[in-house]
């Protein structure tokens, strides 16, 4: 685990409305480098709206986003790409007509390093290799299951060599032993010097994997620090009381 | 380069120019007159495709360039006597700066709104030339026979204007083939199947998509003004008739959209059809009706066209056929 | 160039703008209802010209055969969607252009074969009407009052019935309006017919003004193109707004340039509406 306290990503008084509607609150954040830095929240929270403003999918309406010290906050989704922040969707959208290895070294090209084709073929077969596809490389992207697609945005993402890598809800729709998986992959990437920072519903995975946690719910923070603190934060058990499926599952203890 | 090494692509090549020799070969007009006008199509198709299929902007009004070079060209041959091959290289340049400068603003309008512009700027050019008087307006402009002299008579100049076109053609699919198998192409592709995941990695979309458009205006420039040169006579309404670039786009449909080899065998396909409806009497006038009843099969039944197809069902073949 | 001159040509062009409305509504609705853009717009536009032109060969008055004009419309209408759109619809842009547009070239072929390529006309008179020294035609007026009768018709169905409403529903929102126990596929089906309708109709209100033939089609289809871009995609009073500017524009530009350069000024607006207003003047749908 070396993380040393260089802030490598800082999200200072981000809000973002959308017409009436205020889906994020003054977010102030800072990830350190090396870190795995938590995000949760109940449904609807703004934690994909977060990463859609750190990612430059849309502007925010007020606030800065600082990327390497740098202020990154109007640049273009592919401005943040080629500063080394990649990105996985919540709902993955791969690149349907190419095969699996056409969208990885697809990642490789256009990330970070900007690689020409055949040193992106490289990265992009070992990057296969590493998330488990290497028996589908030239099945189309389409007809992968849900599981594998998941391991192909993160393929993909990986492939650009980022610096800081966004995971949005990488989990969802997997069973236990593919979240297994996923979860070592996981710890491998952070071992490899990559900053993550993870969107997650799943509560023992992402307490178990953070450094750091930080929860929104309706676009504002309501705690961050350690798993430990968070989850004894009771204003964190409140919001997720208001969510009668992590209510039940309190009183199951499975939480 | 990555491609050159490639043995399919020598072998299209290969296979084209042969396809190209043989009225030359066999020293048949007939077959030759043929294979220009295949070849013509093959070269819109392919330019089409390029815009199209790469990038997955359907450019419905794309014949425009045919005209603007056609016009371009034959102003150029028969005010000034420049060459034609430089007439129609002038004509090529002339109309891929029209593209560019159109389609900075253009290119930011999305789906069927980027395909009403294409044919809304194609009606303009059209209406435009057609009111344009120092261009010929409404009659057009013809070469005296004389014109021809330059080029040791109108039968070799006919001659000649074929193995232009079979150049431009080779041109056109080698630098198709270049495009799909460079990073270049792949930042496209990755446009067509989701230009906002494409952002997200990496791809500049906006300079992507304005850079594979004026390439494509490149091509039916050129084919426009050979054509038009050889024609003797260049009106608005054949300069830029959108009908045409409907065709064309039925024949990489037919042959297999994103594909290299999928315009040319549209465009061959297509052609061989059309001809023999014409010529067969009972179904001369049918001929319109069949072509679009093969259209509506091939875009419910078969999207992906006849390359496409293959390629799906013979996955082992799907690395080698481009 | 006076002021009656221009009085004169304004309220033709004022009329003309009325039908080229309805005309243009059709292709809206269709694509406010499925975004789809129905390419074979032009055709059932010159279907309408001959079936009139049939029916008054046949002795039926033209205006009455409005009505059966009516009906073959919404009947073509719901066919040619179960045919070529239904299985379709949900996939991109270029597969349902060139699936109507296979529409259209099977339509225009067995017109041609049917009719061949000759201008017709109607033998239509009717009297006109003077109001100082502004003439008004007398099949202008008619055409007028039928547009607006069918466009208040339209609107009264849109907006009052039942079905009217399940169709804004599915232009809306198909998936919730399918919740809602909405047959959304006969409403798509429904929702075509009136698009074709509307543009038979309009061919039929256009051959008792002017001389046709099979191929007049393709100029009005761009006309309506223009004119739906103008009004708003989707926006049927935007259409009819843009339909009436169009026919002014037409009719009075021409007082100061030649006829042949207004095609030029519409496309130039048509190209410029779409790179800085493209959801028209009334808003998109």
């Amino acid at each position: 685990m070396n993380t040393n306290d260089a802030v490598i990503l800082r999200v200072e008084n981000v809000s973002k409305r959308f017409g009436g509607l205020l889906a994020l609150d003054r977010v102030t954040l800072s990830v350190k480098q090396g870190e795995i830095f938590g995000i949760i929240g109940p449904n609807g929270a703004g934690k994909t709206t977060l990463f859609n403003v750190i990612n430059g999918v849309y502007p925010p309406t007020e606030g800065r986003i600082f990327f390497r010290g740098e202020d990154v906050t109007n640049l273009p989704p592919y401005e943040l790409a080629r500063r080394g922040l990649a990105r996985t969707f919540q709902v993955v959208r791969p690149l349907g007509e190419l095969t699996v290895r056409e969208n990885v070294i697809a990642g490789a090209c256009f990330g970070r390093e900007h690689l020409p084709l055949e040193k992106a073929e490289r990265i992009a077969d070992e990057m296969i290799e590493f998330v488990g596809l290497g028996a589908r490389k030239e099945m189309l992207a389409s007809k992968l299951n849900v599981a594998q697609k998941k391991r192909l945005e993160l393929a993909r993402a990986l492939a650009a060599r980022p610096i800081v890598l966004l995971l949005d809800e990488v989990l969802a729709g997997l069973n236990p032993h593919e979240i297994s998986d996923m979860l070592t992959v996981i710890r491998q990437i952070r071992e490899q010097g990559i900053t993550i920072l993870m969107i997650e519903h799943l509560m023992h995975a992402i307490m178990n994997l953070s450094d750091r946690v930080f929860v929104l719910d309706y676009g504002a923070q309501i705690a961050e620090g350690t798993p430990q603190e968070v989850s004894n934060n009771p204003r964190v058990i409140e919001a997720y009381l208001g969510d009668p499926d992590v209510a039940r599952r309190f009183l199951e203890g499975t939480v | 380069m990555h491609t050159l090494k490639s043995p399919f692509f020598w072998i299209v090549l290969i296979v084209l120019s042969a396809l190209a020799a043989l009225p030359v070969l066999t020293n048949s007009t007939a077959m030759r007159e043929d294979m220009f006008l295949i070849l013509m199509l093959m070269i819109l198709a392919s330019s089409i495709n390029i815009i199209m299929g790469y990038t997955g902007y359907v450019s419905f009004g794309h014949i425009v360039f045919f005209g603007l070079g056609g016009y371009v060209a034959f102003f150029l041959t028969r005010e000034f006597q420049v060459h034609f091959v430089l007439a129609a290289l002038v004509g090529g340049i002339c109309a891929s700066t029209i593209a560019f400068l159109i389609g900075l603003p253009v290119l930011r309008l999305r789906g069927a709104y980027f395909a009403l512009a294409t044919i809304g700027i194609n009606e303009a050019f059209r209406a435009f030339f057609t009111n344009f008087e120092p261009w010929g307006g409404s009659v057009g402009m013809f070469f005296n026979i004389a014109v021809y002299d330059a080029y040791g008579g109108a039968k070799n100049a006919g001659q000649l204007a074929y193995y232009a076109m079979v150049g431009l053609a080779l041109v056109t699919v080698a630098t198709s083939f270049l495009i799909k198998k460079s990073r270049f192409g792949l930042g496209l592709m990755a446009i067509r199947e989701d230009q906002d995941a494409a952002m997200v990695l990496g791809v500049h979309p906006a300079r992507y998509k304005v850079i594979t458009y004026t390439i494509s205006a490149f091509f039916p420039a050129m084919a426009g003004a050979i054509f038009f040169f050889k024609n003797g006579l260049i009106e608005p309404g054949p300069a830029f008739e959108l009908h045409r670039s409907i065709e064309a786009l039925v024949m990489v449909m037919l042959g297999g959209y994103g594909t290299v080899t999928g315009p040319i065998v549209g465009a061959i396909v297509y052609e061989r059809l059309r001809g023999f409806l014409i010529t067969d009497p009972t179904l001369s006038n049918a001929h319109l009706v069949i072509a679009g009843v093969m259209l509506l099969l091939i875009v419910l039944f078969m999207t992906a066209g006849v390359v496409g197809w293959v390629r799906q069902r013979v996955p082992a073949l799907r690395r080698y056929l481009e | 160039m006076n002021l009656e001159g221009l009085l004169a040509s304004s309220i033709d062009g004022l009329m003309l703008g009325f039908v080229f409305g309805l005309m243009a509504m059709g292709l809206t609705l269709i694509f406010g209802v499925m975004k789809v853009i129905n390419l074979g717009h032009g055709p059932f536009i010159v279907m309408g010209m001959f079936a009139i032109l049939v029916m008054s060969q046949l002795g039926i008055n033209p205006y009455l055969g409005l009505v059966v004009v009516i009906v073959m419309g919404l009947v073509t209408g719901a066919i040619v969607y179960f045919v070529a759109v239904h299985r379709v619809i949900n996939a991109p842009e270029l597969t349902t252009l060139l699936a109507t547009f296979s529409v259209n070239m099977m339509l225009i072929g067995a017109l041609t074969i049917i009719f061949s390529t000759s201008p017709r006309g109607l033998d239509l008179e009717l009297p006109s009407f003077r109001a100082g020294a502004v003439t008004v035609l007398g099949t202008r007026l008619v055409a007028v009052l039928v547009a607006i009768a069918v466009t208040v018709i339209l609107y009264w169905f849109l907006y009052r019935t039942r079905i009217g409403k399940s169709i804004r529903a599915v232009a809306n929102n198909r998936d919730a309006a399918e919740l809602m126990g909405i047959n959304s596929t006969w409403v798509l089906a429904l929702s075509f017919g009136i698009g074709t309708m509307l543009a038979m109709v309009s061919g039929g209100l256009l051959a008792t003004l002017f001389s046709f033939t099979v191929l007049s089609g393709a100029g009005l289809e761009t006309k309506s193109f223009v004119i739906v871009v103008l009004g708003g995609l989707g926006n049927p009073t935007g259409a009819l707004l843009g339909g009436i500017i169009i026919g002014l524009l037409e009719s009075v530009t021409t007082i100061f340039v030649p006829v042949s350069w207004v095609p030029v000024f519409e496309f130039v607006i048509f190209v410029l509406i779409l790179l800085f207003r493209p959801t028209g003047l009334l808003g998109a749908r």
